[in-house]
C-alpha cells in the first residue's frame, strides 16, 4: 500500500529538524518515548538511591552501611523520585508514546485531529522537563510531589521553578486529550461506530475526557501556591488567613483523577493484549468500554479519600469512603473480562502477553489493597504508612509500568520495525515480576507494623530492618532486569529481524500497514472490521507474520 | 523465620501489639477486608493460570468459539462485589464513628506539634516532651501545629490524625496495657521528620498521677538551671541545638556563653557578645540576629509561648554549660 518502497516514517527525512518539528504522530510517538524513558531512568536512579538509605536505621550498633545522605539531601531524593516518576514519566506515558503512535493508526487516519497541535503538546512536555531539571540545579526540592501546605510555602527549596514546570506540563496533557478527543470524533473512518473502537480507543477517550476536565484544576492551584509563596497572598497559609486543608481538596480534585489518567490507557492495553494472545474475541466489550467511562466520571468524586485525617469532616469523610468504593466495581468488571476472554482461547505466552498476565497478578493485589484504604478503620492506621507507598506502587508500577512495557513490546516491531530476542523479552519479564514483589511485597508489612512513609530514618522501628533490606534487594534486582530489557532491545534496533506488519495476528487496523508503517500510513483507508474477530488471521509459517486466509499472499506488506 | 521478622518481637505478623480499646476492632476489619481480597486474589491468579495451562497454544488447535457475552454473568460478577464492598465501606465506617465520636469526660492533654519535636502540656500546667497516660481512661489529645501540618500516629493504638496550623484537632483513646509504646509523625515536615518521635507511657491506675505530681513538683522545687535543662528538652531546643559542641541545625550550646559572634542583622554581618540579652532576645525573636555559620535560620519564636522564669532558667543551664578552664 505504500507508493515508494522502502520509504516509512523513519527513515523519510534527515536531521534534527525533521524530528523537532515533524507533524508526524508517529515521530512526535518516537520523540515522547526517548524523553519519557529518560525521565524514568533519572526517576529510577533517585529510587535506587533511596532503597540504599534504607538498608538501616541511624542506630549507634547499627553496621554503617546505607549511610550515603543527610536527611536535606533525602527528602530531595524522594521528592524528586515522586515528581518526575508521576508528572514526566506515569502520567504522559502510555498515551503520549503509544496512543500518539497507535490511535490515528487504529482509526486507519493518517494523523491526528491537530497534528500542529500535538507538536506544541510534545514541545510543551520538553519545556516542562527543563524547568524540573533547572529546579533540580538551582535549589532543589523538598515538598514531597504533593507540595503540601504551609510546608511547600515556607521551605527555602525551588517550588516555585517546580510548580511552574507542573504548569507548562499540564497544559501538555490538556491539548494531548483535547485533540485525542476531536481526533476519535472525526477521524473515525466509515463503518467505525463507537462500538467498533479497539478498546485502547476507549480507553484513550475516557483518559482525555479527565485530562480535559481535571487538569486546569491542578493549574489553578499551583498558580495560588505561587502567588501565596511570591506574593504573600493569603489562601492556604494561616497566618495570611488561609486554610491549608484547602489546598488538599483542591490537589487532590485532580490528582485523584490523575491516577485514572494514568491506569485507563494501561487496562485499554490490557484489553488489546488478552484478546490477540489469546486468539478470542473480547469479552463483554460493552461492559469494558462502558467501565472506562465509569471510571473516569466516578474518578471525580473521591478525591476526599486522601484526606480522612486531615481534619477533613466526619461526614464528608463518610461520603467519599461510600464513593471509592464504587469505583472499584469497573476495575473488578474489566479484570473479570480479561479472564472471561481467555476461556477457551489458544493462549502463547509471547511476551507482550507475559507482561498481560504480569498486570492481572499485580494490579489484582493493587486495586484490592485499595479496599483497606478507602475503608475509614483501617486506613487512619494505613494512611501516610509505607502500606500506601506499597499499595500506589502496585498501581503504578505493577499496573501502569507493566501495561507499559507490554505495549512497548506489542508495539515495538510497528514502531522499529525490527523484532526482539523472544527468549530475554520473557527472561526479563519474569525478572521483573519476581523483582517488584520482593521490592514492594515487604512495603505493606512494614506499613501494617507502622512504618510511616517519607522516613529517612527508621530508629524507632529498627526490628523492621529485615523488610526494608528485602525491599531494597529487590529494587536492585529491578534495576538488573531493566538492564536487560535495554541490552536486548538496543540489539533488536541494529541486529533485529525484520518485523513483518503483523507478526502478532492482530485485527487492529495498525497491523494492516508496514512495519515500520509509511508516512502517511494508509493511502487508501483500510477496510474496517471487527477489531477482535481472528478467526480469519491465520500464521504464516513461511513469512512468520499473520496473513488473511481469503487473501493469502496478498496482505498490505507487498 | 519468626526469628528474622518482625513477629518475633511483639504482636502478629502484620500488626504491632494491640494497646487500645480503638486496636481489635480496627485489625478485625482489616483481617475482614484481607479474608475477602485474598479470596478473589487467589480466584483471580487461580483461573488465570488454569486457563494459560489448559488452553495454552497448540499447533493446528484453534480457539474455541463462546460467546461474546453474558448480561447474566456481567451482573453477577457486578453486583456481588458490589456488596461485598458496600460491607466494608458499613464496618470501616462504624468503627471509624466510635474513633471520631468524642467521649463523655476525658481526661485531656493538650499537644504541640513543632519542627521537630512534641509537648504534651497536662492539667496541672507540667509540659513534658513524651506522653503519659493512665490505663483504662479515655484520653483525649487537644492538638495544634505551630508550623506545618504534623500528623500524629500511635501504631500500637491504631489512632492517627493530624496537627494542622490554624486550627484545633482531636483525637481520642483508652490504652488498655501497661506499657512504653512509639508515637511518630506521620506527615512529613521536614528535615528531622522521621526524628519527630516520642514515647506513650501507659501508667497503672495511681502510678499516673504520682507520676504527674511527681514531674510538678519538680518543676517547682527546681534550680533554675535544672529547669532550663528540663526545657531544653521539652521545648524542642534539642533537636537543633546539641550540648556537646557538635553543631547541628543550629549553634551548639557548649561554651556559647560569653563569646563573640559573627551575626547577620538587617543583611550586615555585626558581631555580638553571647549575653543574657543576647539568649533572651535569640528566644523570643529568633530571627533577628542569625548567627553566621553552617545553620539553617528555621527556628520558630517563642515569644508568647514561654514565661520569664523559664528564659531566666535556659539562660542558667546554657550558662553552665562551660567547660572548666
Amino acid at each position: 500500500m505504500q507508493s515508494v518502497a522502502g520509504v516509512n516514517y523513519l527513515n523519510h527525512g534527515k536531521g534534527f529538524r525533521s524530528w523537532a518539528f515533524t507533524l508526524d504522530h508517529k515521530r512526535i510517538a518516537i520523540m515522547y518515548g526517548v524523553a519519557i524513558v529518560a525521565a524514568f531512568f533519572l526517576g529510577g536512579v533517585m529510587s535506587l538511591l533511596i532503597r540504599t538509605e534504607l538498608l538501616a536505621p541511624k542506630t549507634p550498633e547499627t553496621f554503617p552501611i546505607g549511610n550515603i545522605m543527610k536527611p536535606d539531601t533525602y527528602n530531595r531524593v524522594f521528592t524528586l523520585h515522586g515528581a518526575i516518576m508521576i508528572f514526566l514519566f506515569v502520567i504522559p506515558g502510555i498515551p503520549a508514546i503509544f496512543g500518539n503512535f497507535a490511535l490515528p493508526l487504529m482509526l486507519g487516519a493518517r494523523d491526528v485531529a491537530f497534528p500542529r497541535l500535538n507538536l506544541l503538546s510534545f514541545h510543551l512536555y520538553a519545556v516542562g522537563t527543563v524547568f524540573f531539571v533547572l529546579t533540580m540545579l538551582f535549589g532543589s526540592l523538598d515538598t514531597g510531589w504533593t507540595f503540601y501546605t504551609p510546608y511547600s510555602t515556607t521551605t527555602h527549596t525551588n517550588v516555585i521553578l517546580a510548580t511552574l514546570g507542573g504548569f507548562v506540563l499540564g497544559f501538555s496533557s490538556i491539548l494531548t486529550g483535547l485533540n485525542f478527543i476531536v481526533t476519535i470524533h472525526k477521524l473515525r473512518p466509515p463503518g467505525m461506530t463507537w462500538f467498533k473502537l479497539p478498546l485502547f480507543v476507549w480507553a484513550l477517550y475516557a483518559t482525555s475526557i479527565i485530562q480535559l476536565l481535571a487538569t486546569p484544576v491542578l493549574g489553578i492551584t499551583l498558580l495560588l501556591l505561587i502567588a501565596e509563596r511570591a506574593l504573600g497572598v493569603g489562601i492556604f497559609d494561616p497566618q495570611l488567613g488561609g486554610d491549608p486543608v484547602l489546598y488538599q481538596h483542591f490537589f487532590w480534585f485532580y490528582s485523584h483523577p490523575a491516577v485514572y489518567i494514568m491506569i485507563l490507557p494501561a487496562m485499554g492495553v490490557q484489553s488489546e493484549l488478552i484478546s490477540v494472545f489469546s486468539r478470542k474475541h473480547i469479552f463483554g466489550y460493552r461492559f469494558i468500554a462502558y467501565s472506562s467511562v465509569a471510571i473516569a466520571l466516578l474518578g471525580f468524586f473521591v478525591w476526599g479519600h486522601h484526606m480522612f485525617v486531615s481534619g477533613q469532616g466526619t461526614l464528608a469523610s463518610m461520603i467519599f469512603s461510600a464513593l471509592t468504593f464504587s469505583v472499584s466495581i469497573p476495575s473488578a468488571i474489566k479484570v473479570f473480562n480479561w479472564l472471561a476472554t481467555m476461556y477457551k482461547g489458544s493462549i502463547s505466552l509471547e511476551t507482550p502477553m507475559c507482561y498481560a498476565l504480569s498486570f492481572i497478578f499485580l494490579f489484582g493485589i493493587g486495586g484490592l489493597t485499595g479496599l483497606f484504604l478507602g475503608a475509614l478503620a483501617t486506613d487512619v492506621h494505613l494512611h501516610d504508612t509505607y502500606f500506601v507507598v506499597a499499595h500506589f506502587h502496585y498501581v503504578m508500577f505493577g499496573g501502569v509500568m507493566i501495561a507499559f512495557l507490554g505495549a512497548l513490546h506489542y508495539w515495538w516491531p510497528k514502531m522499529t520495525g525490527r523484532m526482539y530476542s523472544e527468549t530475554w523479552g520473557r527472561i526479563a519479564a519474569l525478572l521483573l515480576f519476581v523483582a517488584f514483589n520482593l521490592t514492594f511485597f515487604p512495603q505493606f508489612v512494614l506499613g501494617t507494623r507502622g512504618n510511616p512513609r517519607r522516613y529517612y530514618d527508621y530508629a524507632p522501628l529498627k526490628e523492621l530492618q529485615p523488610l526494608h533490606i528485602l525491599s531494597s534487594v529487590g529494587a536492585f534486582l529491578l534495576l538488573a532486569a531493566f538492564t536487560i530489557m535495554l541490552g536486548y532491545l538496543l540489539h533488536s534496533l541494529f541486529r533485529g529481524r525484520k518485523a513483518p506488519a503483523n507478526p502478532w495476528g492482530g485485527n487492529t487496523l495498525e497491523w494492516k500497514c508496514a512495519s515500520p508503517p509509511p508516512p502517511h500510513n494508509f493511502e487508501t483507508p483500510p477496510p474496517v472490521g471487527d477489531p477482535y474477530d481472528f478467526s480469519h488471521l491465520e500464521f504464516d509459517e513461511a513469512r512468520e507474520e499473520y496473513v488473511e486466509r481469503s487473501r493469502t499472499g496478498e496482505a498490505c506488506t507487498a | 523465620m519468626s526469628a528474622w521478622l518482625p513477629v518475633a518481637r511483639d504482636g502478629t505478623f502484620w500488626f504491632p501489639s494491640q494497646g487500645s480499646t480503638n486496636a481489635a476492632p480496627a485489625d478485625w476489619v482489616f483481617y475482614f477486608i484481607l479474608g475477602i481480597s485474598a479470596f478473589f486474589f487467589l480466584l483471580i491468579v487461580g483461573v488465570m493460570t488454569f486457563f494459560v495451562l489448559r488452553y495454552r497454544r497448540r499447533r493446528g488447535v484453534p480457539a474455541q468459539a463462546t460467546a461474546h457475552h453474558n448480561m447474566a454473568l456481567e451482573l453477577t460478577w457486578t453486583f456481588i462485589p458490589l456488596g461485598l464492598v458496600g460491607a466494608i465501606f458499613y464496618f470501616g465506617f462504624v468503627v471509624f464513628l466510635d474513633q471520631r465520636v468524642q467521649p463523655n469526660s476525658p481526661y485531656e492533654i493538650l499537644v504541640t506539634g513543632r519542627k521537630w519535636s512534641w509537648s504534651f502540656t497536662y492539667s496541672n500546667g507540667v509540659t513534658d516532651r513524651d506522653l503519659h497516660v493512665p490505663l483504662d481512661t479515655d484520653v483525649r489529645l487537644v492538638m495544634s501545629s505551630d508550623d506545618v501540618i504534623h500528623s500524629l500516629f500511635i501504631p500500637a493504638f491504631r489512632v492517627k490524625y493530624d496537627l494542622v496550623p490554624g486550627r484545633i484537632t482531636k483525637l481520642w483513646f483508652r490504652a488498655t496495657r501497661e506499657g512504653q509504646y512509639p508515637l511518630l509523625c506521620a506527615e512529613y515536615c521536614g528535615t528531622e521528620h522521621s526524628n519527630m518521635s516520642a514515647t506513650v507511657h501507659v501508667h497503672r491506675p495511681g502510678e499516673f498521677e504520682k507520676w504527674l505530681n511527681d514531674a510538678s513538683n519538680r518543676v517547682l522545687q527546681m534550680s533554675p538551671r535544672d529547669l532550663g535543662a528540663r526545657l531544653y528538652v521539652t521545648k524542642g531546643c534539642a533537636s537543633c541545638h546539641s550540648v556537646d559542641g557538635k553543631a547541628g541545625w543550629g549553634p551548639s550550646f557548649r561554651n556559647i556563653f560569653g563569646r563573640q559572634h559573627v551575626v547577620r542583622e538587617d543583611g550586615r554581618e555585626i558581631q555580638v557578645l553571647v549575653d543574657e540579652n543576647y539568649l533572651r532576645e535569640s528566644i523570643l525573636d529568633p530571627q533577628k540576629k542569625v548567627v553566621v555559620g553552617p545553620y539553617s535560620a528555621v527556628m520558630p519564636t517563642y515569644q508568647g509561648r514561654i514565661k520569664d522564669q523559664e528564659i531566666n532558667g535556659l539562660i542558667e543551664y546554657i550558662k553552665s554549660l562551660k567547660d572548666a578552664p
